[in-house]
């Protein structure tokens, strides 16, 4: 019938219109479904082709009988625009088929993936791209990585460098290939994320080697002035330097916005001439295990943190020491002479950035909260359900701490039986 | 290793910066070096200086005399890295040992790699600890992210520079720190390359960097890309809403130890393999 609509004679059902109106008739519902999937338009073209719209079948009757307009097209039958939606590609597509100049990106690949600093990285890489055409801009990748989204991450052209060296400390390798790499395709600018030990050892190394005055910890890029000037962060933080924009770039976290709209082509690269083999004046002897109890609390990466709430003392030190967990306070227990001050967590003590911390008998007052900001997971046990911990945490169990605590040891205490036996 | 052979372990010292009143102190990094040389074993310490004596920086010098050393070497008059390398030289030391980053002027890091080209010695930087040294070879601790650490081997000499995480310098005694000579020292090459090498120096066009006191960053905004006014409208509307976590109430304490566990391994920071 619908599609009779648009171009024939309007045909009425005066008995339909009604029961849609009359929203108490037993056949309400069965009809006004039948609608919304596609027998009303709310817009056709007429004959004369204008556009006839039709407010009254706009939108849906919701549970209480008000009619409801979704204007998100999630909820509209028969509306053209979801399909519109659908098939709109939601990144264009970024080309670069020859490139005349390139930005050479190290990226640190913490775990293998793209870092948040390098991707703003890229997009700062992008930036800079875009005052020159027919530029590239190239990632460098050194060993293994588990990253899929290099194209929405903006790599043009991607260089993967494997080697089992790799997967250590080996700057003098690393070095080698990157002036391999400058000499072959002399890069407008190299950058680099400025962190401890990835880019901004490597990125140093680079800019000693090309004899470049590198600018470290950029945080902001002047495109508009000629020549470009950037802002770095320069005495221990505390002044702003402002200077031309170098070759060779360390640059912060949130120094651009990442790319968000558009795709790129990630096309492998390889280069001619590879960097010949050389003694490593730097040996690797692996990772050395550290005890949790000696990690600051600033960079652990696991905290059981105990409160006011616990009464058996003895009982939270076994289990840090059984769950390998740092062990933190809130500033009750520390003032009460349970925990030292060094491992006082929150506004007045540490702010920590663990990855999963673990709250036992902490309500939440606010500044221990302002100290847990940037934790990923929070766990809490506490006797009181509504205190503010609980709505802090992802996995609140409200009950005894002392009991909780003990399961917890029995059960990580058997599990690592059972993983001893196996093995 | 034989005594006649001892290490000598030169380690640059730099004025560094209060960060809150700004004053001339011992460089937090720079202290931090000096305490691991005098944690060594059969190591002489040499500590050097690159700038002039003055009423501002005397405290701050005599400040790591108090730390326990005799003397600081000053080498006064010069391009601060064509003075380190020349004082490293004339000192013969086989380590040189320097915090990672100054804490007054640029502060980029770069002078512990620019003085390891020069000398041609390898640099290894985020030093933690001296593990031993042997005949040639140092076995060293490294600092990574997150409390972790790796051992590695460095040929000798090598620079190495210190990691904030590395121990805490020892206080500062009032008394050693009066009694301690800081000699100037008199090197014999520089003054004649000093002028011709100053002007290849790239900090010579720094004199068009302005220096301003560190602005707050802006905060990243977050950016709403939304097709429709409905969406724009619920994004600008929207709530930071609570975390919307698991709340488990009335549970026995073996069912919330299972919850505790099972989330401990999805996070992958239980280890299953260490102590009992």
């Amino acid at each position: 019938m619908s599609e009779n609509m648009n171009n024939s004679t309007l045909r009425r059902d005066p008995r339909r219109e009604w029961i849609l109106r009359n929203r108490l008739h037993p056949q309400h519902s069965e009809i006004a479904t039948e609608d919304s999937s596609s027998d009303v338009l709310h817009e056709w073209m007429g004959p004369q082709g204008i556009k006839r719209k039709a407010p009254h079948n706009i939108g849906f009757i919701g549970p209480n009988g008000i009619r409801r307009i979704d204007r998100s097209g999630t909820q509209q039958a028969g509306s053209a625009s979801r399909k519109e939606i659908a098939q709109q590609p939601s990144r264009r597509s970024h080309q670069i088929q020859h490139p005349q100049q390139y930005i050479l990106v190290v990226a640190d690949m913490t775990g293998g993936r793209l870092s948040a600093q390098d991707k703003d990285i890229l997009g700062l890489a992008h930036q800079l791209a875009a005052k020159k055409a027919e530029t590239a801009v190239m990632l460098v990748v050194f060993g293994e990585h588990k990253e899929a989204a290099f194209a929405e991450a903006g790599v043009d052209r991607l260089l993967h460098i494997e080697g089992e060296a790799f997967d250590g400390f080996s700057p003098d390798l690393r070095l080698a290939w990157l002036t391999a790499i400058e000499r072959e395709l002399h890069p407008d600018y190299w950058l680099f994320p400025d962190s401890g030990l990835g880019g901004g050892d490597l990125g140093r190394r680079l800019a000693v080697e090309l004899d470049v005055h590198a600018a470290t910890g950029l945080w902001q890029v002047n495109l508009k002035e000629q020549p470009i000037s950037c802002v770095c962060r320069a005495a221990a933080s505390t002044q702003d330097l402002t200077r031309e924009l170098p070759r060779v770039i360390l640059a912060l976290s949130e120094c651009a916005e990442p790319i968000s709209d558009s795709l790129h082509a990630v096309q492998e690269f390889n280069l001619v001439r590879q960097p010949l083999d050389q003694l490593p004046r730097i040996q690797d002897l692996g990772a050395v295990a550290v005890d949790p109890a000696s990690v600051s609390l600033a960079e652990a990466e696991f905290i059981l943190s105990g409160g006011n709430g616990i009464r058996d003392w003895d009982g939270f030190h076994q289990t840090a020491e059984i769950l390998g967990a740092t062990e933190g306070a809130s500033r009750v227990a520390v003032d009460d002479g349970y925990m030292p001050r060094d491992r006082q967590v929150g506004a007045t003590g540490t702010w920590v950035t663990a990855r999963v911390y673990m709250a036992v008998g902490i309500s939440g007052a606010i500044q221990h909260l302002q100290g847990i900001q940037s934790c990923d997971k929070v766990i809490c046990i506490n006797t009181d359900a509504g205190c503010d911990m609980v709505k802090r945490a992802d996995l609140a169990l409200i009950g005894d701490s002392t009991e909780i605590l003990a399961a917890v040891r029995r059960k990580v205490s058997e599990l690592k039986q059972e993983k001893r036996h196996v093995a | 290793m034989s005594l006649n052979q001892a290490t000598r372990v030169a380690v640059l010292l730099s004025i560094g910066q209060h960060p809150v009143t700004a004053r001339a102190r011992r460089a937090d990094q720079d202290a931090r070096a000096l305490e691991l040389a005098l944690q060594l074993n059969h190591a002489d310490v040499i500590p050097l200086h690159v700038g002039q004596l003055n009423e501002h920086n005397e405290a701050a010098l005599r400040s790591y005399l108090g730390m326990g050393i005799s003397q600081i070497k000053l080498i006064g008059n010069s391009d601060i890295l064509l003075g380190l390398e020349q004082g490293v030289r004339e000192s013969q030391a086989n380590i040189v040992l320097c915090g990672s980053r100054a804490e007054t002027g640029e502060g980029s890091g770069l002078v512990p790699y620019l003085l390891a080209k020069k000398l041609g010695w390898p640099i290894v930087s985020g030093l933690v600890s001296i593990e031993k040294l042997d005949q040639g070879s140092a076995t060293l601790l490294q600092a990574l992210p997150r409390g972790q650490r790796r051992k590695l081997k460095v040929s000798l000499p090598a620079v190495l520079a210190v990691d904030p995480a590395a121990a805490v310098a020892r206080q500062s005694a009032f008394g050693p720190a009066q009694r301690g000579a800081i000699t100037p020292q008199k090197l014999s090459s520089i003054e004649a390359v000093s002028g011709a090498e100053v002007k290849h120096n790239s900090a010579l066009h720094s004199f068009l960097w302005q220096f301003q006191p560190a602005k707050k960053r802006p905060k990243r905004l977050k950016i709403i890309k939304a097709t429709s006014a409905r969406d724009r409208f619920k994004a600008a509307a929207a709530k930071a809403d609570a975390s919307g976590g698991k709340v488990l109430q009335g549970v026995s304490a073996d069912d919330a130890a299972n919850e505790i566990i099972k989330l401990l391994l999805e996070e992958s920071v239980l280890n299953l393999d260490g102590h009992l």
